[in-house]
């Protein structure tokens, strides 16, 4: 698979955790595509955190770059029913549990469901944005990333660089397979049937707890 | 009642090394022409209290956008935001120590302003713990520890000025906001000593209908017509 290919793998199965009526942040980058996989039967109210509820893409009608961008500064509009609010009573939303699912990327996870996305020390510093209140609030946080950079492994025993929150985890979706964080640790639950156990394990440093229903991830 | 001034008035009367909120994200809610009359103004060592350094480029063509015109000058010395990703230019400055950046949860910043206009003595939030934003002493007076549940108690954030933009301002200061531009402009309203808001369109007070004021006037203390300002 492609770079393409695989965003479009790993989001296509992502898509399928969304609940019909789920309210949904979506991340910058990959996650922002959850809503072009989702089945026809689901739909879901997505919230961006600086102040929109029912975001939809904007048309060359509705576009007003100006005035309504979402959190990753593009230009969008809201749906009938929707609504602009302010930070304060964004981040209520988001700390006070009223976000179903947040979906995002991630440098690192480890098997205890830590999460480190937003700063590499004296390389990168972007900052954490909304990502620390939307991984503490979400009722579900569902982090979408590739398996590996450059060959490393992401899905560590223990994040190695600052954590963006402890614990917060819910499930790791890449184009190898499905991961459950567990208190026991990391349980695969589906395999893309491309790779074999050993080598998705090969190329995880946690280790993997083989789900005894196992399927194949489509 | 607030009183109306020019933008050359405003700009008068921030000095060099002001403590500055201003209110948007990403450029969308910034006050657009506040802030490139205060970037021509050769004036600096700022504090910028906002969300983010906004965006190199801006959505009509411009080549910096809202506050990312005060950074490329050079004029801010300390930026407090939540993400600096899409500015390019933050990082470098800071790369080279010309510029302090202190990075908050976004949902603490929020909270921090809103506690600094409110009169609380701070805001307890879970959103951190664990993290190395325990260890912001500037910012975080403790870890506290409520009902089993741990949170960090994050202090009042407030500053010399807040320069926001509303859409539609009555002369009562009363303000209107279109879009999702009101972002961070509810709080800062209200946290900082002098308030400027910057009106896209200004109407007699009244013709804002009182139900439908987001921003009540009484926090304004200075309008600038943006609507009788060219460019």
């Amino acid at each position: 698979m492609d770079k393409d290919n695989i965003k479009s793998y790993i989001i296509a199965r992502a898509a399928k955790e969304m609940r019909d009526g789920d309210i949904v942040n979506l991340g910058i980058g990959m996650p922002t595509m959850v809503p072009n996989f989702l089945p026809k039967d689901v739909k879901v109210i997505i919230q961006a955190e600086n102040g929109l509820m029912r975001v939809i893409p904007c048309t060359e009608e509705t576009c007003e770059p100006i005035y309504k961008v979402d959190a990753g500064a593009t230009p969008v509009s809201v749906a009938p029913g929707g609504s602009y609010f302010d930070s304060c009573t964004s981040f209520g939303m988001i700390r006070g549990g009223h976000i179903d699912v947040t979906v995002l990327g991630a440098l690192e996870v480890d098997e205890k469901g830590n999460l480190s996305n937003w700063i590499i020390p004296g390389k990168k510093l972007p900052g954490m944005g909304g990502a620390m209140d939307l991984v503490v609030g979400a009722k579900k946080v569902i982090v979408t990333m590739e398996h590996t950079q450059k060959g490393e492994p992401k899905i560590l025993k223990n994040c190695r660089l600052p954590l963006t929150a402890v614990n917060c985890v819910d499930l790791i979706i890449t184009e190898m397979g499905v991961m459950e964080v567990t208190p026991k640790g990391l349980v695969l639950t589906e395999i893309n049937p491309e790779y074999s156990v050993e080598e998705v394990q090969a190329a995880t440093e946690a280790v993997l707890i083989v789900s005894p229903g196992l399927k194949p991830m489509s | 009642m607030p009183k109306f001034i020019t933008l050359a008035e405003a700009v008068e009367m921030i000095p060099d090394g002001a403590s500055i909120m201003v209110s948007g994200f990403m450029g969308c809610g910034n006050p657009h022409k506040i802030i490139d009359a205060l970037s021509k103004s050769g004036k600096g060592n700022f504090k910028l209290i906002c969300n983010d350094g906004a965006q190199p480029g801006g959505p009509m063509g411009e080549d910096y956008y809202g506050v990312a015109k005060l950074i490329h000058n050079r004029q801010v010395k300390h930026m407090v935001a939540t993400h600096v990703g899409l500015n390019p230019e933050v990082g470098k400055q800071m790369n080279e120590g010309a510029m302090r950046v202190d990075l908050i949860p976004q949902g603490s910043f929020a909270e921090m302003i809103r506690a600094g206009g409110a009169g609380l003595g701070g805001v307890l939030t879970p959103t951190g713990v664990g993290t190395i934003v325990e260890d912001y002493k500037d910012y975080v007076h403790s870890v506290q520890e409520i009902d089993g549940r741990k949170y960090l108690l994050m202090k009042p954030i407030r500053a010399d000025f807040a320069l926001i933009s509303g859409h539609i301002v009555d002369t009562a200061g009363n303000i209107w906001y279109k879009g999702a531009t009101r972002n961070f402009a509810l709080p800062m309203a209200t946290a900082a000593d002098i308030v400027i808001v910057e009106a896209d369109r200004v109407v007699e007070a009244g013709e804002i209908e009182p139900e439908n004021v987001v921003t009540s006037g009484i926090f304004v203390d200075y309008i600038v017509d943006g609507g009788k300002v060219s460019g």
